[in-house]
């Protein structure tokens, strides 16, 4: 099958590829990019592990494929941090021990800078429900929320 | 002497409960064991992990078996 | 022991040292190795829960443009029938290989029955498809009940039940009987002015882990070759490899990549083996990624159970007699964890009489694997749930029973010896003394109280620290890190050389560059690994003396070590000034701690659970948690919070939701986490943890595991609280809304 032609930016920076018009943009970007902070936990957007934006919404990007993000604006976890400045939601994840083994602590970062763009001052249930899509096996969610929701208020504090 | 305690399958083997042992070392003991019961066999104890005093050893051939001390036979699995 | 010792490092909340490259993505994990000229290999599964394999056929997928290489059981080299010690504590090597590549009979819906390499991971895919098989489709067993049955199909047509008074001639699917008895239970019940007796049933259920099995394999011609794999034990994945293989150790090398979660179901392999036979045949590396479906279909469950607990009671509460009889499915093979049931279930009472009867079986579901505290939930959900029950029957408070009963320092245990030191009063009184117990309860709410036992061990661990000339540190040891276990190798190697931790920098070894550890399970790395720690930095810091006092013109025993400086009168140097010094005094400084680690402590766990009932729908609504915990000593107070909460979760979702679904024809149907549900952010509350502190006597620090026990309580005290919001008993797991709404229904 003929590869496809697809011109998209990522985290700002102009990329172009060619892929098999099935291949998914999770595939695109570990795969294909080597843009693994991405990860994959159910292929079936169901885990929110591989969350990334296109065009600004949050997605799992093991339901978008490749060629959809022709032209579109993708956003991964390689771009949360500004070079070697962690995000503060990177920061209060590791000051709270939000996290343990790690897996889906990617797709959860990506997930809380959205959650928080669109709500600067979510309620613990709003952060939960929000939140909702990343599973995380290893916490109980307590301390990610905790982080959420301090990361928050250190976020409004400095606009 | 050190106190072997037999509970389950080693106390129907043996038809013994609770010995005395005058070995002083776990290997030591095995062998004494085996000598004293025809029905054990050195590798039916070797695959055991044994506690002594409360202590579980999962490999105790050197280990040492303090006077007075309690020692029982398990099986005994790693965990997850 | 030192409890009133000050630390200066252990019991900090200090930054993980690998945390950056985790929030940032950088972390390598199974799945994002990647190596030149590599190729995909993919996994053929069977359709069928039960069915001999007739044929197979493969010149049609072998003929696909792309495809490199096949891989079947006839790839093992003659595989021999014994044992070898892997995480689960040991395995049969011939179920081993059968359950990586079937051999001539399939056993489970998602069984492996060969694989394919070829250039593309969708090429794999494609000629999986054209594979021909033939089956001799047979009747499954999904249950003990049918599995035990007398006209039962059996599993094995060679596996005879062992632990019966006279081995039996007819195979059976009854894997093993275990058998725990102390006292006289018929005393014990004859005491009684109270018996309650109950069946309970708990489903199989999956460790869960966000991160599916991967790994990426390369095997050379010259006899060098290479697994990078997600596991919890490496040296384990190297034994067990090296052994299908018939490979020399010291030729696999074997990468312990970082992990995304195990719960003891990466103690053993599946995909690393088939990788390497692809790669030798291919000649390419391989690298294999199961999908979630496999995940679900082909890896670890833990087991499901039917448990019948009977438990006699004086009217003040002391408890005469306990006695239990456990089923345990082992799934496909032998070796479900019932002996840890048997072994685990009364163990937080001193009650003199007890008798508990295990047996191990085998059903057409896939081979069960480790999960946190093997076999312990299931035997130890049914104690508590009848303990609750005698406490509510006699009008006492449970958690007032459960200290009148109260297992301590000198309790005989049901498997032979007297418990040393635990803390398991202490976590009924921190319980007892909690806000959660005093706050009220309101219509159609409950609440429930368990306890939880689990040994815990130590064993094998080994490290190195390499002291550099500018005098910091690095420590390689060789425990996979899955829940933060290197930020407390820093904090005990900070404690002990009295040096700020981001100057001591752990890092996992591979199998070629860090001596043999045993795997991380068990909850045996900080208390083990952080025992080899501990002695790798006081041989650094006897080097430092002895460098010190050959340039004082002293001798070691005239210095002394304070504060990451040697002095001896008015002499003085850092350990800067020493390592940097050190090729001129001796050479490179290095301490090493290899170890077998002896007196691993036991944790006990008491949780609290309130729930909500919706009367209408049988949805359950956890309202608030507490989980209690003696850890002997924190080493990193919020990691060690991490495991209550983690495994606090990970039980409610045991009791309420989690459950494989299997058709009449044993297919599973709800392989996936939509269907499978794992709990989410949002069916959780905070989850209060209470780090209860009594030593350990063994550990230099007082250390014991934390990862285990905390999995144990919640199914009891969940389920518990269903049945007090109810008012109406709870025997089977999960408590899902449809289960809850028949309990109702059945007793409207």
């Amino acid at each position: 099958m003929a590869k496809i032609h697809v011109n998209t930016s990522i985290n700002g920076e102009v990329v172009e590829f060619l892929c098999e018009p099935h291949e998914t943009l999770l595939d695109v970007l570990r795969n294909d990019l080597q843009l693994t902070g991405t990860k994959e936990g159910c292929a079936s957007g169901d885990c929110g592990a591989c969350s990334v934006t296109v065009n600004d919404a949050l997605v799992c990007s093991c339901l978008v494929l490749g060629v959809e993000a022709d032209g579109a604006e993708i956003g991964t976890i390689e771009g949360v941090s500004n070079k070697d400045q962690l995000h503060v939601i990177q920061q209060k994840f590791l000051e709270h021990a939000a996290l343990q083994c790690g897996i889906c602590t990617p797709g959860l970062v990506v997930s809380t800078k959205k959650l928080l763009e669109e709500n600067p001052n979510p309620t613990e249930e709003e952060a939960r429900y929000y939140l909702a899509g990343n599973l995380c096996r290893c916490t109980g969610y307590d301390k990610i929320i905790r982080a959420v929701l301090d990361a928050a208020e250190t976020m409004r504090g400095a606009a | 002497m050190a106190i072997v305690i037999f509970s389950g399958e080693l106390e129907k083997l043996t038809g013994d409960t609770r010995i005395e042992i005058s070995s002083v070392v776990y290997r030591d003991m095995v062998t004494e064991l085996v000598a004293r019961y025809s029905a054990l066999s050195r590798e039916l104890l070797e695959e055991m992990a044994v506690a002594i005093d409360g202590v579980i050893i999962v490999d105790p051939l050197l280990e040492k078996l303090p006077e007075d001390s309690e020692i029982h036979f398990l099986h005994f699995v790693a965990g997850g | 022991m030192s409890e009133a010792k000050q630390y200066k490092y252990i019991g900090t909340r200090s930054i993980r040292p690998d945390g950056y490259d985790k929030v940032t993505g950088r972390a390598n994990y199974g799945a994002d190795m990647s190596l030149p000229g590599m190729i995909w290999g993919k996994i053929l599964r069977s359709p069928h829960a039960h069915a001999k394999i007739k044929s197979i056929d493969t010149t049609k997928a072998e003929a696909l443009a792309g495809v490199l290489a096949v891989a079947s059981y006839a790839d093992f080299p003659s595989v021999a029938d014994e044992v070898v010690a892997s995480g689960e504590g040991s395995s049969n090597l011939l179920d081993l290989a059968n359950n990586i590549l079937a051999k001539d009979k399939v056993l489970y819906h998602g069984h492996a029955i060969l694989a394919i390499g070829a250039r593309t991971a969708a090429i794999a895919e494609q000629a999986l498809g054209l594979v021909e098989i033939e089956y001799e489709v047979l009747k499954p067993v999904l249950d003990v009940n049918d599995a035990m049955a007398a006209d039962a199909p059996v599993l094995h047509e060679n596996m005879f039940t062992q632990g019966l008074a006279e081995t039996p001639t007819k195979a059976s699917n009854i894997a093993a009987r275990q058998e725990f008895k102390m006292g006289d239970i018929e005393v014990g019940f004859a005491e009684a002015d109270i018996i309650v007796e109950r069946d309970f049933y708990t489903p199989t259920v999956h460790q869960g882990y966000i991160e599916p099995h991967a790994c990426t394999a390369s095997y050379d011609q010259d006899g060098q070759s290479m697994v990078w794999c997600s596991t919890q034990g490496h040296f384990d994945v190297r034994t067990s490899t090296a052994k299908l293989l018939n490979l020399n150790l010291n030729r696999l090398k074997v990468i312990a990549s970082e992990i995304g979660g195990g719960f003891g179901g990466k103690t053993t392999v599946y995909l690393e083996p088939v990788a390497l036979i692809l790669s030798r045949k291919s000649g390419r590396p391989v690298k294999m990624i199961m999908d979630r479906d496999d995940v679900f279909k082909a890896s670890g469950p833990g087991s499901a159970t039917r448990n019948w607990v009977k438990i006699g009671a004086k009217k003040d509460g002391t408890i005469t007699a306990m006695q239990a009889l456990l089923h345990y499915e082992a799934g496909a093979f032998k070796g479900s964890p019932v002996m840890m049931g048997c072994m685990t279930a009364f163990t937080p009472y001193a009650v003199p009489n007890m008798y508990v009867e295990g047996y191990d079986v085998v059903v057409n579901k896939p081979k069960v694997a480790a999960y946190r505290a093997p076999g312990a939930p299931q035997a130890e959900y049914a104690a508590e749930m009848v303990v609750n029950e005698i406490a509510d029957k006699l009008g006492i408070d449970p958690i007032d029973l459960r200290l009148k009963n109260a297992a301590k320092e000198g309790t005989q245990t049901i498997y032979g010896p007297k418990l040393k030191a635990v803390g398991l009063v202490e976590c009924l009184e921190a319980a007892k003394n909690s806000p959660h117990y005093q706050a009220a309860l309101k219509e159609n709410q409950g609440r429930g109280v368990a306890a939880g036992f689990w040994f815990n061990v130590g064993g094998q661990s080994s490290v190195t620290l390499n002291m550099n000339p500018d005098g910091t540190g690095t420590i390689v040891e060789g425990s996979p890190d899955i829940g933060g276990s290197r930020a407390s190798m820093q904090l005990m190697a900070a404690e002990e050389l009295g040096m700020p931790a981001e100057n001591l920098k752990p890092i996992i070894g591979d199998t070629e560059n860090v001596a043999f550890s045993a795997g991380t399970g068990g909850s045996r790395t900080t208390f083990a690994t952080g025992m080899a720690v501990i002695e790798a930095a006081q041989d650094v810091v006897r080097q430092l003396k002895e460098r010190s006092a050959a340039v004082w013109n002293l001798t070691a025993d005239q210095i002394e070590y304070q504060e990451g400086e040697t002095f001896s009168g008015d002499n003085r140097m850092t350990v800067a000034e020493i390592c940097a010094g050190a090729e001129r005094t001796g050479g490179q400084i290095t301490g090493r701690g290899n170890i077998n680690a002896r007196g691993a402590g036991p944790s006990f766990a008491v949780h609290l659970c309130d729930v909500e009932v919706d009367r209408d729908t049988g949805k359950v609504d956890v309202l608030r948690y507490t989980a209690v915990q003696d850890a002997g000593k924190a080493i990193h107070p919020s990691y060690v919070e991490g495991q209550l909460q983690g495994g606090a979760a990970q039980g409610i979702g045991w009791a309420l939701n989690e459950e494989y679904v299997y058709s009449a024809d044993g297919h599973m149907e709800n392989a996936g986490f939509l269907d499978y549900r794992i709990p989410l952010a949002s069916d959780l509350p905070m989850i209060d943890a209470i780090i209860v502190e009594v030593p350990n006597p063994f550990h230099p620090f007082g250390v014991r595991g934390v990862g285990e026990s905390g999995i144990i309580p919640p199914l009891a005290a969940t389920a518990y609280a269903v049945s007090q919001a109810i008012g109406l008993p709870i025997t089977d797991l999960p408590c899902s809304p449809p289960n809850v709404l028949k309990v109702i229904q059945d007793n409207a």
